[in-house]
């Protein structure tokens, strides 16, 4: 019950603070604009001069995986952006405007309170990825053809699953930091991290980075699958969620 | 019955101790007043029992309750006023009312009730609509005694009540704590000796993290304060006046003399020999009276004198 009303509050703020708007926006944005890029690529690439070195590009006619290549790159690129930027406030600015501890004296547990955040923000994620999954299919039907909707479908679970990593991550530092900057650097440093471990192929393939491989692949006719990834992935969301619930009811407000 | 109850609480930040064995209690139905200089463990002490710190040693109970075993139990039955009270600036106040309303599970008639019902307490229904963002200091001062009354709580925790209110709104809050006494116990920190004289029922004083005294107002007073004398004098004795202060200071029976413009206050040892010498005193001086008065004492000189003797025996 208190985990509801907690929720309703997060998603309250999300719509009222104008993010749920500019998370959607955004998303949007590179949904449609993703297949229209591909698709005018080689039209731009003709007004780049023979000699330059982009020139060297092969100037074949677009192809729906060029769409798809696309948008997977920027839903990734900046649903890891907003994932860190929505995410680090969420608890450190709390605790220092005081807003956790005017609410915290009142029946409503520490762990309810870090799992309606989360929550909230999948959620965002969820609608946001949704609707630009969406407006990017159509805008790919219309200038290519028609994708399989399943995969498109599970293309779009495991690009929220690779954000909502980033944003366990992130309320974790928030949790650890007094400062949303300091939550975001800690953010920052994670995905750095994750990203250099990640070129060693043998930690890569169990990495975040593998959900996007693996959601590309099965758009592209590759049914190879990537299953111990995922579980991996559920893991670097989960461990960091209970980390900041551990953390956060010990900790002075 | 006890509502609160702290036995030897020591609470250390690095290298500085906070709370220095705090031991006191609070009987039920009482308004209590939290009294001390600016770090002497007042807001640290609410802080503890309200679940939001933790005591690096020492036990501390809330209607019976350990508030480090119970803390969601106690949270249902208690209410809590920061001093800076913080809240969603998107929010409007009934909002935030509701929000707080749906965290302790009332059903939305009785919800929507009680919010009217505080939003009229607290004054801000023409605001009702305005976002919380926008309020000023008072503002959300009232908006944060609402939130913390609207469990109609068993123990309400108010630190620095009045500090962000003018005058007229300070005597609203403080006739409306006047009117919990009985039905809740307040545990209520605050400097100003005024408030804590009007409304609170009980005393306790805590220095450098140590409970100087507890006790009722009344007998607070009639233990510790001696009467004291006030004089008063023509306008052109002003500067004779302080000479005579100073002077006066230097008796044996004087504790202290405090001038203020034409008017000196002398707190003092012995009474009967205050009543022989002083008016000798005065004539002597040479200065003319307007005023000659033995005043009641202040819990402000209770509180000097007892923070000044436990700052002498350190």
């Amino acid at each position: 019950m208190s985990f509801f009303v907690a929720f309703r509050k997060e998603w309250l703020e999300l719509t009222r603070t104008y993010r749920l708007l500019v998370v959607v926006i955004v998303l949007v944005f590179f949904g449609l604009t993703s297949p229209l890029l591909a698709k005018l690529t080689p039209e731009i690439n003709k007004f780049v001069p023979q000699d330059s070195v982009i020139s060297i590009q092969v100037l074949r006619p677009p192809i729906v995986e060029d769409s798809i290549t696309q948008y997977v790159k920027n839903m990734a690129q900046f649903g890891i952006l907003l994932a860190i930027l929505l995410s680090m406030g969420a608890v450190a600015q709390e605790k220092e405007k005081g807003t956790a501890a005017m609410i915290l004296v009142k029946p409503l547990p520490r762990g309810t309170f870090l799992l309606a955040k989360f929550a909230a923000m999948a959620a965002l994620f969820a609608v946001s990825l949704a609707v630009a999954g969406i407006a990017c299919y159509y805008y790919t039907l219309l200038l290519f053809e028609a994708m399989n909707l399943m995969n498109w479908m599970a293309l779009n679970f495991l690009l929220l699953v690779y954000v909502l990593v980033y944003v366990a991550i992130t309320l974790l530092s928030s949790t650890l930091t007094k400062t949303p900057v300091a939550a975001g650097g800690i953010a920052v440093g994670a995905l750095i991290f994750l990203g250099l471990i990640g070129l060693v192929p043998a930690f890569g393939k169990y990495l975040p980075g593998e959900l996007v491989t693996w959601g590309t692949r099965l758009m592209l006719g590759d049914t190879s699958t990537s299953w111990a990834t995922l579980g991996v992935c559920l893991g670097l969301i989960v461990i960091p969620l209970l980390a900041a619930w551990m953390v956060f009811r010990k900790q002075e407000l | 019955m006890t509502a609160i109850s702290i036995e030897e609480l020591r609470k250390v930040f690095g290298t500085f101790q906070a709370l220095d064995g705090l031991s006191l209690s609070v009987e039920t139905g009482k308004v209590f007043g939290f009294l001390g200089p600016n770090g002497a463990g007042k807001t640290t002490t609410i802080r503890i029992l309200t679940g939001l710190a933790h005591a690096t040693s020492g036990r501390a109970w809330v209607l019976d309750k350990e508030v480090t075993a119970d803390e969601q139990e106690i949270a249902k039955h208690i209410g809590y006023l920061p001093e800076e009270p913080a809240f969603y600036a998107w929010m409007k106040p009934g909002e935030f009312l509701d929000y707080v309303g749906r965290i302790f599970d009332f059903p939305p008639s009785e919800r929507s009730a009680r919010i009217k019902e505080l939003l009229a307490l607290a004054g801000l229904e023409e605001a009702a609509k305005r976002r919380i963002g926008g309020f000023s200091r008072g503002m959300r001062q009232r908006l944060g005694l609402a939130q913390a009354l609207f469990n109609r709580p068993e123990v309400l925790f108010l630190d620095e009540p009045t500090s962000a209110l003018d005058p007229a709104g300070r005597k609203e809050v403080l006739e409306f704590i006047d009117q919990l006494r009985g039905q809740c116990t307040v545990f209520m920190s605050t400097h100003i000796l005024a408030d804590v004289e009007r409304v609170c029922d009980t005393i306790g004083i805590i220095n450098r993290g140590k409970l100087v005294t507890s006790a009722p107002r009344d007998a607070l007073l009639a233990q510790y304060a001696i009467p004291a004398f006030e004089v008063e004098v023509d306008a052109a004795d002003g500067a004779g006046l302080a000479r005579w202060g100073e002077s006066m200071g230097k008796e044996s029976w004087v504790k202290t003399v405090l001038v203020d413009g034409l008017v000196a206050r002398v707190i003092v040892s012995d009474v009967e020999i205050a009543k022989k010498e002083m008016m000798a005193s005065i004539t002597q001086a040479g200065l003319i009276l307007t005023r000659y008065e033995v005043v009641r004492p202040s819990l402000e000189d209770v509180f000097l004198q007892l923070v000044g003797e436990e700052e002498a025996q350190r």
